[in-house]
């Protein structure tokens, strides 16, 4: 059986203001999804709610990993069980070291039955792999000496953040807006990276607003996003028109979803 | 066992503790000298300034006798310390205030190094000691436990370097407390001119002991010389710390000094830097982790005499459960100090509601030339950090552990000492728990 990930009439607050108002999607592995939509529509929402950040309550509906709802497990069983959200705003961890961070979370990942205190993957192992994964990503290897994040660009992040979904090949991965502080040159290789990374052996949801990464890793299904609700899905077409002609079409079609972006937006500009 | 007294170290038990020693006339007489002190202050309380966070109310000194009153107890253990020291240049081990090994290295012994119970050296000693010792960078006037000390130390280390040696290898005083017992160690080093040490001091309760240490630290840096000082505190959640440590530095002279706060029930530590001599400098990396309810007091002052100098206080301090720390920095610069450098700051990482931290920076210069900073700051661990970390693959309290580890990290990194960066690291990671 394909590994499944659905997400089933999923309402989200954030600090008791409700942000999704019931979001289905059903992703399998091996499929590429993008998700686009207007900014402050719910899109890294939907994406920090699936990866279980305590401030996005889910206040109905289910996300379900093959038939099991995790909406109940903490994020790091979710990442244990393959789910990988990478970050609109990856954060800093002043005084760790990447290299150190990744070993761990690799052990973790690897391992989803390790117990705290016991051993992490073999240091020569580790190092050999990191050292071939940054060698792909054209990332020098200084970089994993530097500490999580901490004084990172704004491209260094993404791209340590491609480097993280490299070394941890989860299951599904949910990717927000992980072109974006990239050059041009960059965002190709990242987009190849993702390829080669094993697209066709992970769930991908390509949250973006830019159509390079799409481009190289051409969705089966777009999917829509407008005052959290997904309210149109389609083929790799949509996402053409979109980039080509907006939001336009889709906000006054949608003239009720349309208003609670709308209020969103507004919200977020602090008016 | 002798009865407790109410009214603890009377002048006949003073009689009995000095009549128990064989030591020469002139020790003898400073020891009265600082018995009349001690007689004549009070215990501190909270309306010393120094004191009016740090209470002392359930501390019975009555409960502990004074260095070798009681025999010697049936070893409960065997010291031995968290430092992963793989050699060292010399090592004295001490329990209850009282030497039970010294190793010295033979080749260093011949270049006139010595490192020794200090008490042993009172036998021959060298004029410079009977001239220095508790006079330079020891106040016996200073409180009532500095009176103490002064007239009760036993044990302890004296390390002496000549001028121009040069030791690679650290030395590595390891001081124990068993049950019931005192620590009233008494260390004193000198370095000479151009001469080079390394030197690990650590404590630590033997069975988790209650004990009672009463310490004194004097560092006598010469010019050009260079010492690196540890001190790592360990002791039981069960012990009382109170101790005076002072370093003097003279012209271009080096100290770099590692502070481990990790143990003892409550801590009173007075740190001082003397930088005497024209561009002498010291660098103190300090770090702190309390739990329960523990009570650590750090009083720091870099005090600047002459100019050109430039000292660097770091202190870096997570606090779990319902601990307190209280870090009071001074810097004082005098008027001749003119174009000093100095720094100081404490960071505060509360793991609890329940924890509480107070950080009183401060500075009084007298000079117009100098360059002085300070600051604090005071923080949790971060919710966004944790779910970051959480989010590839960490559990909540291995992510906590290492970002407490990583606020630690700015002061680990300079430590010159690996074996101590890596001690300190294991300790702090192992304490903690959760955060809220
Ligand atoms: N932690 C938070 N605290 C308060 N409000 C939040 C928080 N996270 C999201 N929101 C609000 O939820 C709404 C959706 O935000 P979200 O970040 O999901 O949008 P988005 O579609 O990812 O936008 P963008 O394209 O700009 O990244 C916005 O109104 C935002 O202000
Ligand atoms: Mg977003």
């Amino acid at each position: 059986m394909t590994d499944t990930l659905t997400i089933r009439d999923l309402h989200v607050s954030v600090e008791n203001k409700p942000i999704l108002h019931g979001v289905n999607l059903e992703i399998r592995r091996g499929e590429t999804h993008a998700l686009m939509g207007p900014n402050g529509s719910g899109k890294s929402t939907l994406g920090l709610a699936i990866m279980g950040h305590p401030k996005y309550v889910v206040t109905s509906g289910q996300i379900l990993l093959n038939d099991e709802d995790i909406v109940d497990w903490t994020p790091d069983q979710r990442a244990r069980h393959g789910i990988f959200y990478a970050f609109q705003r990856p954060i800093a961890i002043p005084g760790v070291k990447m290299a150190d961070f990744l070993r761990h979370a690799t052990t973790n990942v690897r391992n989803p039955e390790r117990r705290e205190g016991e051993e992490l993957v073999p240091m020569r192992e580790f190092r050999k792999e990191l050292k071939e994964k940054m060698g792909q990503l054209h990332m020098d290897l200084e970089f994993a000496r530097r500490y999580v994040n901490d004084g990172f660009s704004g491209g260094e992040m993404k791209r340590a953040e491609i480097l993280q979904l490299a070394m941890l090949q989860p299951k599904f991965a949910i990717l927000d807006e992980t072109d974006s502080g990239l050059d041009a040159d960059a965002v190709r290789l990242a987009s190849e990276s993702i390829a080669k990374i094993g697209r066709d052996s992970m769930g991908l949801l390509i949250i973006t607003h830019h159509d390079k990464l799409l481009e190289h890793n051409p969705p089966q299904f777009t999917h829509v996003m407008l005052g959290g609700r997904l309210v149109e899905t389609g083929g790799p077409e949509l996402a053409i028109e979109l980039h080509r002609d907006g939001y336009e079409r889709i906000r006054q079609k949608y003239p009720e979803a349309d208003a609670d972006n709308r209020a969103m937006e507004q919200v977020e500009a602090g008016i | 066992m002798p009865a407790l007294s109410i009214a603890p170290y009377t002048t006949e038990e003073f009689e009995d503790f000095l009549s128990r020693r064989d030591e020469p006339t002139w020790l003898v007489e400073r020891r009265r000298r600082a018995f009349e002190q001690f007689l004549q202050l009070d215990w501190p309380s909270r309306s010393h300034e120094e004191w009016i966070r740090t209470d002392i109310r359930m501390f019975h000194p009555e409960r502990y006798s004074l260095p070798g009153a009681t025999p010697p107890q049936p070893a409960t253990g065997v010291p031995s310390g968290q430092m992963k020291l793989e050699a060292v240049a010399g090592r004295i081990v001490s329990v209850d205030s009282s030497a039970v090994s010294a190793t010295l290295d033979s080749s260093l012994r011949e270049q006139g190094v010595r490192f020794q119970s200090l008490s042993a050296g009172l036998d021959e000693a060298p004029d410079w000691l009977v001239e220095q010792l508790m006079t330079r960078a020891f106040d016996s006037s200073y409180d009532r436990f500095a009176a103490l000390h002064a007239a009760c130390w036993s044990g302890g280390a004296l390390l002496h370097v000549p001028a121009g040696v040069r030791v690679e290898l650290p030395f590595h005083l390891l001081s124990a407390i068993t049950d019931g017992n005192v620590d009233f160690g008494h260390l004193f080093v000198r370095l000479e001119a151009d001469a080079e040490a390394t030197l690990v001091c650590e404590t630590e309760s033997l069975g988790g002991a209650d004990g009672f240490h009463c310490g004194g630290v004097e560092l006598l840096v010469g010019p050009r010389a260079r010492l690196r000082f540890v001190t790592y505190q360990n002791w039981s959640r069960r012990t009382w710390h109170f101790a005076h440590q002072k370093a003097c530095v003279d012209a271009d002279g080096e100290l770099e000094w590692t502070v481990g706060a990790l143990g003892s029930r409550l801590a009173k530590v007075n740190q001082t830097v003397e930088l005497e001599g024209r561009g002498a400098r010291c660098r103190v990396n300090g770090t702190m982790f309390t739990e329960g309810r523990q009570h650590l007091a750090y009083h720091t002052l870099q005090h600047h005499r002459q100019s050109h100098g430039t000292s660097d206080f770091l202190y870096k301090t997570a606090l779990q459960d319902e601990s307190r720390t209280v870090w009071r920095g001074m810097i004082r610069v005098e008027p001749e100090a003119q174009r000093t450098d100095g720094y100081q700051r404490c960071d505060n990482l509360m793991l609890s509601r329940l924890a509480r931290a107070d950080s009183i920076p401060g500075l009084e210069i007298e000079a117009d030339d100098v360059r002085c900073t300070h600051g604090s700051t005071t923080g949790t661990v971060d919710d966004e950090m944790l779910f970051y970390a959480m989010s590839r693959g960490f559990t909540r309290r291995e992510a906590a552990r290492m970002i407490v580890t990583g606020f630690f990290q700015h002061v680990f990194d300079r430590v010159s000492v690996p074996s101590v960066r890596d001690a300190l690291a294991r300790a702090i990671a192992t304490r903690v728990r959760e955060c809220d």
